[in-house]
């Protein structure tokens, strides 16, 4: 019976207009099953240079809840933002399988994989997050702006996002004009704005002071808490794995530990 | 904010916008101005020909152009008077003899065409009414007096009150000559004009040839040459007449004609080739932009926007930087042509070389809206159609890739 509703929807899915009531649906079908947020069963990714394999991830089985805010941690090289890449659609996995809110990615098309980063994915990376042109309103508008809100609405809401941020004040500043601690806020507001099923933040503290990075922590533990949004996070960094509710050890692409506190 | 964001783009490097804005203005500004400096050359040979004893439209015997012999002048031209009174208000008509002779003098003799003129008439039809610079112009009965060019006078070594005799021949076969004392001298545009023409009153041209009141030809000066064509069709209908044969100026000046729409070739070939030069800047340009803003595009990308929204934003730069650029040379290309429509640009430096093609000395560009329009349609259109190249480049790049890009 499920699989005749997926098959359905599938086919609505392709009918090119329905994107956003798909994943409504779809969400709503699998949310009785208590589905995690994030799975990853077997994923492997060997990057291919000249006659070089470098395996980047090596059998990950990793599973996210809803609501998580989890630290992947590793040395240089382990896999980490492959595997945040892959989690987020930016990437695909060469073997294995990964379901992101009920979505199987392996088997979307690149436009679907746009769609989903669009409505369900919140990205963080380490630097060069903002567009350089946009104010950082409008930097936190532009994906509701991508996603057919309203104006007046996306504006209402991210000028109260900024505000929840901390950045009152400072809506028409252009990212040259911000700190970096102050970019980083305006990408996690934006990230979360369109109340993203999940927010990667690849090194999201790798460029900033200790103190700054702590409080861009502490604004992410906060968005988890009152937001209930899902955060997954990639550090170094042993002050940032602290923060984190469970952390994950990476090491050579594989899963070497996991603990929850 | 697809259209802000690529306004704001092209001014993140000020000095690269700067310079393919100028080469994009210099381009239309060139499009333009050399394009009315074509036709400005190829209106005024049409005017040249068409003051020089052509007019819009002319009325002759239907033998007459294979073989412009006494033989074959009109038969009676008052009967054409009805039809004649049938023209539009701003038309002006007038009739005239036109035959081969020789002119000579004691000492030189040389091959012209006399024309036989009613000066009143042909004053508001031809150049002659105002060409003559000295001396004076010929009276409505003026049986002795000739008007001839300057580089005639010259040619002839003589002068003002000297004589001249005029030989063709006549109406009954025999060989006519009469002399005429020399009232005026006429300047014209070109030097063969000069040489080629001498003027004499009608009445004196028919006696001469013993005519009658034949005439060689009746020739129509419309308030508008575009009219030509429909006005000959309306006098065509109201001559029963087989003899007579009414012809437009693109008729009788076939050359002309067929130079003109050459015109039509050369602004077409000068616009690609400016257009081509100003494209590969503007190609080049675009990508450098891009190129520039790898990590940028790998970020809008990720944020899951559209390969198809991306092409749109770089368009978006390529719209503005165009649309500025035509603009600007829209107006500095019309703002030339305004400022030399008074005076023209004098070529008599270069006479000798131009009068070979029929040209001016002084040439007043003319805008012909249909080739500002297709100058603006081509650098416009064709220049989107080329930034697509660059758009569809940035829209490529895969995010990953892109972000990972130094
Ligand atoms: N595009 C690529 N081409 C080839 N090899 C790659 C590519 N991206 C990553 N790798 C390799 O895959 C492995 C995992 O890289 P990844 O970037 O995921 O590590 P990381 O844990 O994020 O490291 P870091 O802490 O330095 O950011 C590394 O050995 C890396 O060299
Ligand atoms: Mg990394």
């Amino acid at each position: 019976m499920l699989s005749m509703v997926n098959f359905i929807l599938h086919t609505w899915f392709f009918s090119g207009v329905s994107f956003a009531f798909y994943f409504i649906l779809h969400t709503c079908l699998y949310a009785e099953h208590k589905m995690n947020i994030v799975e990853c069963r077997d994923v492997k990714k060997v990057y291919h240079q000249g006659h070089l394999a470098v395996t980047a991830l090596d059998g990950i089985t990793l599973a996210i809840e809803q609501g998580g805010f989890v630290a992947l941690a590793g040395p240089s090289g382990s896999g980490k933002t492959t595997l945040l890449n892959i989690i987020g659609g930016l990437d695909r996995a060469d073997e294995g399988s990964v379901t992101l809110d009920g979505n199987a990615l392996g088997e979307m098309s690149e436009a679907m994989l746009a769609e989903l980063r669009l409505r369900k994915v919140g990205f963080v990376f380490q630097s060069f997050n903002l567009i350089p042109v946009l104010s950082a309103v409008e930097n936190v508008e532009f994906g509701m702006l991508l996603q057919g809100v309203p104006a007046a609405e996306r504006r209402q809401r991210a000028w109260a996002m900024l505000d929840d941020v901390g950045l009152a004040g400072l809506y028409h500043r252009r990212p040259s004009e911000l700190s970096g601690g102050q970019q980083q806020r305006v990408a996690v507001a934006r990230a979360i704005v369109s109340d993203p099923a999940i927010v990667l933040a690849d090194e999201p503290t790798a460029n900033l002071d200790s103190a700054t990075g702590k409080g861009l922590l502490e604004l992410m533990l906060r968005m988890n808490e009152t937001k209930k949004a899902t955060f997954i996070f990639s550090t170094h960094d042993k002050m940032v794995m602290d923060f984190a509710r469970r952390l994950v050890m990476l090491r050579d692409g594989k899963v070497v530990e996991d603990t929850r506190k | 904010m697809i259209l802000q964001m690529g306004w704001r783009n092209i001014w993140r490097n000020k000095r690269r916008t700067a310079v393919i804005l100028v080469a994009v203005i210099i381009g239309v500004w060139a499009m333009i101005f050399m394009g009315a400096l074509m036709r400005g050359i190829a209106d005024q040979m049409v005017k040249n020909s068409i003051a020089t004893l052509t007019g819009h439209i002319q009325l002759q015997d239907a033998a007459f152009r294979n073989d412009p012999v006494i033989e074959h002048f009109l038969k009676a031209p008052d009967k054409l008077a009805p039809v004649l009174g049938r023209l539009p208000a701003d038309a002006r008509w007038t009739q005239r003899i036109r035959v081969n002779a020789v002119a000579a003098n004691a000492r030189h003799s040389d091959g012209v065409v006399l024309a036989g003129i009613d000066p009143g008439r042909e004053a508001k039809i031809s150049f002659i009414g105002d060409a003559v610079y000295q001396g004076r112009y010929l009276g409505e009965d003026d049986l002795n007096g000739i008007i001839v060019g300057r580089a005639l006078l010259e040619k002839f070594e003589t002068r003002l009150g000297h004589k001249l005799v005029l030989m063709s021949q006549g109406a009954d076969g025999e060989i006519a000559s009469r002399a005429f004392r020399i009232v005026g001298v006429f300047r014209a545009e070109l030097q063969s004009t000069e040489k080629q023409f001498v003027f004499v009153t009608l009445p004196a041209a028919q006696q001469m040839l013993k005519t009658g009141d034949e005439v060689s030809e009746i020739a129509i000066l419309l308030g508008n040459y575009r009219d030509a064509a429909a006005v000959a069709n309306s006098i065509r209908a109201g001559i029963t007449d087989q003899t007579v044969t009414v012809y437009t100026w693109q008729q009788l000046l076939p050359l002309v004609s067929s130079i003109m729409k050459m015109y039509d070739g050369f602004i077409l070939v000068w616009f690609i080739v400016v257009f081509i030069a100003m494209g590969f800047g503007l190609v080049n340009t675009i990508l450098m932009a891009v190129f520039e803003r790898v990590r940028e595009f790998g970020l809008l990308r990720s944020l899951g926007m559209k390969p198809r929204l991306v092409v749109a934003e770089v368009l978006a730069e390529s719209f503005f930087l165009l649309a500025i650029g035509t603009l600007v040379g829209n107006l500095l290309g019309l703002a030339s042509v305004w400022l030399l429509s008074g005076s023209g640009i004098d070529l008599s430096a270069f006479a000798q070389g131009m009068e070979f093609a029929g040209m001016s000395r002084i040439i007043i560009p003319v805008v012909y809206v249909r080739d500002v329009v297709s100058a603006d349609l081509t650098v416009f259109l064709l220049g989107l159609l080329i930034s697509l190249y660059p758009a569809v480049k940035a829209a490529r790049f895969t995010p990953v890739e892109a972000m990972a890009h130094t």
